[in-house]
């Protein structure tokens, strides 16, 4: 009898989708659902224009306005013309080419990677691909989630296929449960900081373990979402009972009879028992602490009760120069504690760190506090539906007493476009992705951290362990 | 695609890791629908000053790097966003080969979509690539027989053999996904 070869849940989504495979070239993929947005798509309907084609499947397109979008108001305009322009092109185009568009206005709209789950249009066992390196946010429902180019959101609006090569398995067990002021957060920060931002190259993430098992949605698609801040294609986490939890009722997931025939076919999406990972770690999530970045990339992070590193430590010459500019740039002393560091702007936001859950974890650290004096505290929800969530929770009320700001939703000061941004020299403490330089406003300084870490610091003005304001 | 055969030309030295997308093109330069011009912007912040100056001891405000066609950086270059615009920026400056000691997938990707060739190279090729750079040899990339040259410089380099034969061609490989498209077809009826 012929032996089946065990295979990764990435093994598994990659075979069911592949439409022509043949030595020498990469396979061609089919791609179950494409988001789009404003910044990484004007391009792409021009060059379908050009070759005069359309595009193929409009119905497993569907777009949103994120990235350029004001959120201290609904007028576009008060992002200023450039983005009027862009948002106005992505409305064109949509029309012209017959996508649904959750455009400014829609009680819909949010952050392209919060509104696909809380649409249930992200399932398990789908292809989806966005123009924006996040997409691996949706990997937490078990799809094979990745970003791609404008060149390639082309290919997929002409063809609803891409090429691809096929990627190598990357195991990563969280093993234990997390301690209380720990997240999701600081379990995928400890990731990048073992394995480096290059770490998860030309692999594909499969987490793992009771760390896992036990977060919420929310928490998982923190996880997923930092992927590909180690570098990977992609992260996935297969699908369970939390996960269908999430998407049962939700607009676009199938129900009655179509929601048992899902279940059937989602519930061989989990990697077989002797499946072959290419590489495999293992995290200690028991003895997690928060963690914090302290440098110009996601890799440069510690736990917050630790000191700034000393170059002199790194043997590697290109690894210490870069430790030396990145301490330079972010104004820090090796050898000088991390706790304490003054902090100017808290955002709480991102396609990370927006969703209600992490709300309603900073609100448990505003709740009858002031920001301290000096800061500038954002709130800025993912979605105009977690806005509303927020709103009937009564979170809004929690910020705003602190004298935290309460916004519209969008990508906002992860990525400065919309003028949301920090000024040269500034120092934040943010729930984003990146701690690139200029990443959040020319000569800003990002120190990554989670919802709570981030609360904390509004509070105290400082850098502070969220766990002294946190009640037993 | 501009076809890619072979390329003289000096090299600039960015000898740094990890150099990711907002460092090549910030992001408040993504607010343009279209994909040209944004040479101009091309590492804005390590090239200019808050006011607009030029920074003079960065190296692409170096007198002659316009004549440089090919840039060395160090590991992992093109970390970070999806954002294609950083392949834009690099090529509308007038690079149009990196060589480095790796790349991000994503930012390989794009480049092999829009014709600027990323080499890998090892740690030794990698320091005879830089001395020979900044001693002012002209390097010569070779695609079709996998080579690079240059005064004390000479090897052999990986390119996926069919993002290969598309830049040789000068060939767009969404032609070659269009031309299955029966199999799509077919794919979609057995999944529909």
């Amino acid at each position: 009898m012929a032996t089946v070869k065990p295979r990764t849940l990435y093994d598994k989504i990659w075979d069911s989708h592949v439409v022509v495979e043949a030595s020498g070239t990469p396979s061609i993929l089919y791609i179950d659902l494409h988001l789009i947005h404003e910044v990484t798509t004007p391009q792409a309907f021009t060059g379908l224009r050009k070759r005069g084609i359309g595009v193929r499947r409009p119905g497993r397109t569907v777009a949103t306005a994120d990235h350029v979008t004001p959120t201290i108001s609904r007028n576009v305009a008060d992002a200023g013309p450039m983005a009027v322009q862009q948002i106005g092109q992505l409305e064109t185009n949509c029309k012209e080419f017959g996508i649904r568009l959750y455009g400014m206005g829609h009680e819909r709209r949010g952050i392209v990677h919060v509104i696909g789950p809380a649409l249930g249009l992200t399932q398990p066992g789908l292809t989806i691909v966005c123009g924006d390196s996040h997409t691996s946010t949706h990997g937490a429902f078990g799809a094979l989630a990745f970003g791609i180019g404008t060149t390639e959101v082309e290919h997929v609006l002409a063809t609803q296929c891409l090429l691809e090569h096929k990627s190598l398995n990357f195991g990563v067990d969280f093993d234990g449960n997390l301690r209380p002021g720990v997240t999701a957060k600081d379990m995928i920060l400890k990731l990048i900081s073992e394995i480096g931002v290059a770490g998860g190259t030309g692999h594909v993430f499969e987490f793992m373990g009771t760390g896992i098992d036990a977060l919420d949605m929310d928490g998982r698609m923190t996880i997923c979402n930092m992927s590909i801040e180690a570098g990977a294609r992609a992260g996935l986490i297969a699908p369970d009972d939390t996960t269908y939890g999430y998407m049962s009722g939700r607009d676009f997931a199938p129900s009655g009879a179509d929601w048992d025939a899902a279940m059937e076919r989602w519930s061989a999406l989990h990697s077989d028992p002797d499946a072959n990972y290419d590489r495999t770690v293992t995290i200690d999530t028991g003895s997690l602490q928060p963690m914090i970045s302290f440098g110009t990339n996601p890799a440069m992070c510690a736990e917050i009760g630790t000191r700034v590193p000393d170059p002199e430590g790194i043997s590697d010459p290109a690894e210490r120069a870069q430790m030396v500019a990145a301490l330079k740039y972010m104004g820090l002393t090796p050898g000088e504690r991390l706790l304490d560091q003054q902090v100017d702007v808290v955002f709480i936001g991102s396609c990370t760190n927006s969703r209600i859950t992490d709300l309603r974890a900073a609100a448990s650290i505003f709740r009858d506090r002031k920001v301290r004096d000096g800061v500038r505290a954002l709130i800025v929800p993912g979605s105009q539906q977690i806005r509303a969530q927020a709103e009937s929770e009564g979170l809004h009320k929690v910020f705003t007493d602190a004298g935290a700001q309460w916004r519209e939703s969008g990508c906002s000061m992860c990525i400065g476009m919309n003028g949301d941004r920090l000024d040269p020299g500034q120092r934040s403490v943010s729930t984003s992705n990146r701690n690139f330089e200029g990443r959040q406003g020319q000569n800003g300084r990002t120190m990554l951290a989670s919802p709570l870490t981030a609360a904390a610091a509004a509070i105290t003005g400082k850098v502070s362990d969220p766990r002294t304001l946190l009640e037993n | 695609m501009k076809k890619f055969e072979i390329l003289v030309s000096p090299a600039s030295c960015l000898d740094r890791d990890d150099i990711d997308t907002d460092q090549i093109i910030p992001a408040r330069f993504l607010r343009t629908t279209e994909r040209t011009g944004l040479g101009k912007n091309l590492f804005e912040d390590w090239r200019f000053d808050g006011s607009g100056n030029p920074k003079p001891d960065f190296v692409l405000n170096r007198p002659g790097t316009a004549d440089a066609h090919v840039l060395i950086g160090g590991r992992n270059f093109g970390c970070g966003s999806s954002r294609e615009h950083a392949v834009w920026s690099l090529m509308d400056f007038g690079v149009w080969v990196v060589i480095a000691r790796s790349f991000a997938d994503i930012f390989k990707k794009n480049s092999l979509r829009n014709g600027l060739l990323p080499i890998p190279v090892d740690a030794a090729n990698h320091a005879a690539c830089l001395e020979a750079a900044e001693a002012g040899a002209r390097f010569r990339i070779d695609l079709q027989a996998q080579t690079v040259t240059a005064a004390g410089v000479s090897f052999g380099f990986d390119v996926d053999p069919f993002a290969r034969t598309c830049l040789l061609d000068g060939v767009d490989d969404l032609e070659y996904i269009l031309k299955h498209d029966d199999r799509i077809a077919e794919f979609e009826k057995q999944h529909s």
